[in-house]
């Protein structure tokens, strides 16, 4: 069973290849390493513009946040996890069952939660806990 | 003469059966099940967090002022360094293991060996750093106010610096009279938390320091905290003012809403098992490998899927870290 498995070298869609998996494991460190210093950062300085724009209802900063950190975990799992050199069957399987669930949870969820903050801030009812 | 039919003419097709269509074991497979189903859960626990920071949106802690502290600098205001430390370990181990994968393809026992060893340590070191984490959130640092209704006030000079309780509270007069089972018929027992000073002390003392602000929970469109000016301060004391808190605990929280405290301790506290089962699991087949298991096997998988269960901790890591320090 020992299949020698075959893995995919290139990462950024091919504009970044590699010889080895060993230099492809190293080259994605080094960009997770580069997108979490920025991130870190950003979250120490917080840019004035981007803390007071915002971006369907959500600050830019916290815009770039998630995309930072989707664009981590989709490394993570592509290069760390293998999922690139899954068939595309069990790719979909797990990625887009997840995706969307979360999605779905995620979006009922705040939109219910800042329903009840409007309703603490125009309603009678007091801060509570 | 042939009683059955054997063949269905479906041979070879990906629905006749005997092929595996994913191309991936059974174990390979389960374990990514497993992780999908978890992958929900701790969705749920994050979602459930954003739902009550939505819910209390203009009065929500902000990270930066809540973990400053870094190892051996006491005093020095360190916003993050600590937390992106934490996560460079976990990326980092994170590299070992999947480099110890990568070896277990070549069938190199001592390279996995030396992996795999690499990652229980980055492991090890991540959990402690996360009880640090943890007893210094727990400690707490410059204390604060509750007011009746739950709210969190805290006091700052006129430079806008935190100063602490024990820097300014008035020296204790008389003394606190423990009660006693004794005197009380409904008494159940001493408090288990009491802190260090009590309101009438920083009541006293804040009134007599001229210099001293409060900063209450509410945030302003900048999403900075609000901070009184001295007349609103002393009326906001005076009459709101219920009780000391000194660090956080699941009821009270010196930084602010509860709830943060409750979400902080639940989810890294879950995501810290995580790790700290991924370590057990990594040592346990770090001894398999030492001992020949998969040699003898002729296949390094199990490496393989205990690799993704650790890079899978590392992923909602990394949404921890968004959601609980960035965001």
């Amino acid at each position: 069973m020992a299949h020698e498995q075959e893995h995919k070298l290139e990462i950024f869609r091919g504009a970044l290849k590699f010889k080895s998996n060993v230099t492809k494991i190293w080259g994605v460190f080094v960009v997770l390493s580069i997108v979490t210093t920025v991130e870190v950062a950003l979250g120490i300085v917080r840019p004035d513009f981007l803390v007071d724009h915002h971006f369907l209802a959500l600050r830019l900063l916290n815009w770039i946040f998630i995309i930072l950190t989707l664009f981590k975990a989709y490394y993570i799992t592509w290069d760390f996890m293998h999922m690139r050199d899954e068939t595309n069957g069990l790719r979909r399987a797990v990625i887009w069952t997840t995706l969307f669930l979360i999605a779905y949870l995620v979006a009922l969820v705040l939109i219910e939660g800042d329903y009840i903050f409007e309703v603490y801030k125009n309603g009678y009812i007091k801060f509570n806990f | 003469m042939e009683a059955t039919v054997v063949k269905t003419g479906t041979e070879g097709k990906t629905w006749g059966g005997g092929n595996q269509p994913l191309k991936a074991s059974y174990g390979k497979m389960m374990m990514w099940f497993f992780i999908v189903s978890d992958a929900l859960t701790f969705s749920g626990f994050l979602a459930s967090y954003g739902f009550s920071r939505f819910k209390f949106v203009d009065a929500w802690p902000i990270p930066d002022q809540v973990f400053t502290h870094f190892p051996f600098l006491h005093g020095v205001d360190a916003p993050m360094y600590y937390v992106a430390f934490m996560t460079f370990i976990l990326i980092f181990s994170s590299v070992t293991m999947v480099l110890a994968v990568d070896a277990g393809h070549k069938m190199k026992q001592n390279k996995v060996i030396l992996y795999l060893f690499l990652t229980i340590i980055g492991g090890l070191i991540f959990l402690g750093s996360q009880a640090w984490e943890w007893n210094t959130f727990i400690k707490g640092d410059f204390g604060a106010i509750e007011t009746k209704g739950g709210q969190i006030i805290q006091f700052l000079d006129k430079e806008g610096e935190r100063v602490a309780l024990r820097d300014f509270a008035a020296p204790a007069t008389g003394e606190r009279t423990e009660q006693t089972r004794e005197n009380g018929i409904w008494f159940e027992g001493e408090p288990e938390y009491y802190p260090s000073v009590s309101f009438e002390q920083v009541k006293e003392g804040f009134l007599a320091n001229d210099n001293l602000l409060v900063r209450i929970q509410h945030k302003d469109e900048h999403g900075h905290h609000i901070v009184l000016n001295r007349e609103e301060s002393i009326a906001k004391v005076v009459n709101d003012g219920a009780m000391v808190v000194e660090g956080a605990n699941l009821r009270h929280n010196e930084y602010g809403h509860p709830l943060f405290a409750d979400f902080f301790f639940f989810i890294t506290g879950f995501h810290g098992f995580h790790v700290a089962t991924g370590v057990l699991i990594n040592c346990i087949i770090f001894f398999n490998v030492i001992l020949g298991t998969y040699e003898r096997r002729g296949h390094y998988e199990m490496v393989e899927k205990v690799g993704l269960y650790w890079h899978f901790v590392d992923l909602v890591w990394v949404f921890v870290f968004t959601f609980f320090y960035l965001v």
